[in-house]
């Protein structure tokens, strides 16, 4: 039983963890099916997540935070629509650009506004997205093996959680079965084909990144003020990054991508267990070398295990009408 | 046939009443200080194949690019159908139902068929009925105008011929009644462009009209009721087809009489310069694509290996100037045996004074974002000063040289090499090599894709060479080329030879069966037949400009 409730205890920081990567790495799908790369995600997760807690501590609410984290990350979004789609500039560069914007910005006005070293004030209550708890939970916490399951593992997330979860199955939908999703993909492949077929290639690619920022802006959010209790410095921690491995190892497909960053979580949360754990003939292995272990295993998988990842063909390559 | 389908006249008689299809009147257009169409008339004639000939660059692509929206002309009238039109973009001009098949293929390569003949025209937000009803037509199409394609397949399985009716059917299912095709057959085998010419004329006779836009005349002869021809930029004159000849539509399209036949003495063979021995070479899939060939090549002759494309010639060509190690075999260089491999066995052989002009000149002949002067020393810039130094002025004033020699426009050493027409591409890459003095010369493909003016010089070039006493191994698909060019032929069927000719003697019926594997003891097995709709040899394997007696007549 000690085991089974270990289990379960790992399963759900997995789920916790995985959230904004699930978030992150489906912005980026639907930017790079468009043929945008977007290397700036890191620094949309950081701005949005400092966003939402500024506002949320100024306004005591947290559905204003969510509206402010997503309208940080649609802003940024335009600065990198403009330069890679209008002015035809170099994607990688637009978005590292970002991601530096984005880390001095946030400490900057943190400090300036709220004077704690970058950090924002504490939030409680109302500041932040508490969990839900779905019907029946506490009613089935003591029934074997699904009462834990359910109680602990499916109910007890916040609603971005859950929003997280079922932007999975409307992608796939959005992305396989609808018109928009059939113009999205060939535009991230052969642009001049659509061009040809007389659709605008700029106006897809750009509601690609209003879509990118919205899912973007809800992980940013979910990381400062439903994961945690406050915006701090560098707190997306690479998350942008990974979620952009996550992507490559999906193959650009929406279920494999949930797959890969719930692995991603998984390690994670096995990384915080093993902490201070005495293996037998080894003793306590050093926290370092533990929190090395999933980008060890992106680089490994990368390396040489889930075959050829083909990216989108036109993905960052700016489209010119002209020959 | 010929009594249940009109013939062009009786077309063009009983359109007459109608308005024409498309009618163009004095259109023009500029890009910066170049005038690309230059107060166009033109008028297409409803339900009939309407050709457009004229050299590369004559401003053939920009008119139909006008025509589908693509550019704005500076002025000018279009109507189509008898209306006035402003047309802005494609698919302004797909509702007036004009449609276009590119000659590069607009499709995505990782969609299915069905999936690429809807995007842009979809019905509503969701696909499923959209795809229901689209397949329902396909099938209809299919049967019509035998556009026979799997709905199901991914664009990338698909042989370049059957991409092509993709693009066609795209068209069709988008309504279109007038049909642009832009050099549809130069990526076509000539079984594929029979099959699409088929297709075409099936169209026209359902009453589609058809604007077809090449630089073959064979094409034009074959299909089309009408043509217009056009020169830098001007249309220069509209004929029926039955009554004009290739001979005229050349001149025309030239401007000037050319040299339809290549003027060279007889052969002087010297002594042994390039010599194969039982070479066995295979392609990155590890099949054996040239089966054990040995042949020689002398001093002052040359050598044409005919063939139709994927026989192994372009492994053949790799093998022996060094791009690609040979499995078994030996190339002997001036009777010293030469090792190809590693990956400086190109250098190897040009250090040995081997000269190679590669099939494919944008993928291995330039490096088209470089500048003319630096393609212009590809490969030799060792010569160009030493260790790190590289004599700018040097490869320039050399380049130079070789632009007016060679006659290369425009002449700029310092224009990027993709701004060059594709006759100019190749005159640059030739310059390169023919200027070192080699002793040995491989042409791979010299004349694809370049027109008629530039082919004559490559031509005459190639037989210089040969009268400067060179050994020249020549490799072509246009069997009028290799004819007109050889002094010997060696004809290569699935990676063997199967059979040498001599040029002056030799029958084309006999050298197509040769090319399609028929010889004595051997009696091509199933798969390498050619499928049953292949017209007689003869007029299939050469497709190109008239070159022979028979065509001027």
């Amino acid at each position: 039983m000690g085991y089974y409730t270990d289990l379960i205890l790992i399963l759900d920081s997995t789920v916790r963890l995985a959230i904004p990567l699930i978030l992150a790495c489906l912005a980026g799908l639907y930017s790079e099916r468009a043929g945008i790369v977007d290397i700036g995600l890191e620094g949309k997760l950081l701005g949005s997540a400092f966003g939402a807690a500024a506002t949320a501590a100024v306004t005591g609410s947290a559905w204003m935070g969510l509206f402010a984290g997503v309208g940080v990350a649609l802003g940024m979004s335009a600065i990198h629509g403009i330069a890679s789609i209008n002015l035809k500039g170099n994607q990688t560069i637009s978005g590292v650009a970002l991601n530096f914007l984005a880390a001095g910005l946030t400490t900057f006005l943190g400090q300036s506004w709220f004077h704690r070293g970058g950090f924002t004030p504490q939030l409680s209550g109302d500041q932040r997205f508490g969990p839900i708890t779905l019907p029946f939970a506490p009613e089935l916490a003591n029934v074997p093996v699904i009462g834990g399951l359910y109680s602990e593992l499916i109910s007890g997330h916040n609603i971005l959680a859950y929003v997280a979860f079922i932007a999975v199955p409307v992608t796939a939908w959005v992305l396989f079965s609808t018109r928009f999703g059939l113009r999205l993909r060939a535009v991230g492949e052969n642009p001049k084909a659509l061009d040809t077929a007389g659709i605008s290639v700029t106006l897809l690619r750009y509601q690609a990144l209003i879509i990118t920022a919205v899912l973007v802006g809800i992980g940013g959010t979910y990381l400062s003020i439903a994961q945690s209790a406050g915006f701090n410095n560098n707190m997306s921690a690479g998350r942008g990054y990974i979620a952009l491995a996550a992507l490559i190892f999906a193959k650009w497909k929406p279920w494999p991508a949930l797959a890969t960053c719930l692995l991603f979580g998984f390690l994670d949360a096995l990384q915080f267990r093993l902490q201070g754990v005495q293996f037998p003939y080894i003793g306590e292995v050093p926290v370092q070398a533990i929190q090395v272990l999933p980008y060890l295993l992106t680089i490994i998988l990368l390396a040489g295990f889930i075959g050829r990842a083909v990216a989108p063909k036109a993905s960052g390559i700016p489209y010119t009408k002209e020959r | 046939m010929a009594t249940l389908t009109p013939n062009s006249e009786q077309r063009l008689n009983s359109a007459a009443a109608l308005p024409a299809a498309i009618e163009l009147d004095g259109i023009n257009k500029h890009f910066g200080p170049v005038h690309a169409n230059r107060d166009i008339h033109l008028s297409v004639t409803r339900g009939t194949v309407h050709g457009i000939v004229g050299e590369n660059g004559a401003g053939k692509s920009t008119l139909m690019s006008i025509l589908y929206g693509f550019y704005t002309a500076d002025s000018g009238t279009i109507r189509v159908g008898g209306k006035a039109v402003t047309i802005t973009d494609s698919r302004h001009a797909l509702a007036l139902g004009i449609g276009m098949v590119h000659q590069h293929f607009m499709l995505v390569d990782n969609f299915t068929v069905i999936e690429n003949i809807v995007l842009g025209a979809e019905d509503s937000a969701l696909l499923g009925r959209t795809l229901s009803k689209a397949r329902a037509q396909l099938k209809q199409l299919a049967t019509d105008y035998g556009l026979e394609v799997d709905p199901d397949a991914l664009i990338e399985d698909l042989s370049v011929g059957q991409q092509q009716r993709v693009e066609i059917l795209k068209a069709l299912y988008r309504g279109a009644d007038i049909l642009i095709l832009d050099e549809p057959t130069g990526v076509l085998t000539p079984a594929e462009a029979d099959h699409l010419f088929r297709i075409l004329r099936k169209l026209r006779d359902e009453g589609k009209t058809i604007i077809l836009i090449t630089h073959k005349l064979r094409e034009i002869m074959a299909i089309t009721d009408e043509v217009s021809v056009m020169r830098q930029g001007a249309m220069v004159k509209t004929l029926t087809t039955s009554q004009t000849n290739p001979g005229e539509l050349a001149e025309l399209m030239v401007g000037r009489r050319v040299l339809l036949r290549v003027e060279k003495g007889p052969a002087n063979p010297g002594k042994v310069m390039l010599a194969v021995d039982k070479l066995v070479v295979t392609d990155d899939l590890g099949v054996e694509r040239v089966k054990s060939v040995s042949f020689e090549v002398r001093a002052g002759e040359i050598v044409g290996i005919a063939g139709v494309a994927g026989n192994g010639q372009s492994e053949l060509l790799e093998a022996i100037s060094g791009m690609r190690d040979q499995s078994s075999g030996q190339v002997l260089v001036n009777g010293q045996p030469v090792s190809a491999f590693g990956d400086d066995g190109a250098a190897r052989l040009r250090e040995v004074g081997l000269a190679h002009v590669p099939e494919d000149r944008l993928r291995m002949g330039l490096v088209t974002n470089f500048l003319e002067w630096e393609n212009a020393i590809l490969g030799y810039q060792n010569d160009y000063g030493q260790g790190l130094g590289l004599d700018i002025g040097k490869a320039k004033a050399e380049a130079r040289e070789r632009i007016a020699q060679y006659d290369i426009r425009p002449a700029n050493t310092d224009l990027k090499s993709a701004n060059f027409s594709g006759g100019n591409q190749q005159k640059i890459v030739l310059a390169r090599e023919m200027e070192r003095n080699p002793d040995v010369l491989i042409v791979g493909q010299p004349t694809r894709g370049v027109d008629i003016g530039a082919i004559e010089f490559i031509h005459n070039q190639i037989i210089k060479m040969r009268d400067a006493g060179k050994a020249i191994l020549l490799v072509s698909v246009e069997l009028d080329e290799i004819r007109a060019l050889s002094d010997r032929i060696l004809v290569l069927f699935d990676g063997e030879i199967v059979g040498e000719a001599d040029p002056a003697t030799a029958d084309e019926g006999e050298l197509g069966l040769l090319m399609a594997g028929v010889h004595e003891g051997h009696e091509p097995d199933a798969a390498a037949r050619l499928p049953e709709h292949v017209t007689p040899v003869e007029k299939t394997l050469t497709e190109m400009s008239p070159k022979t007696d028979r065509d001027i007549r």
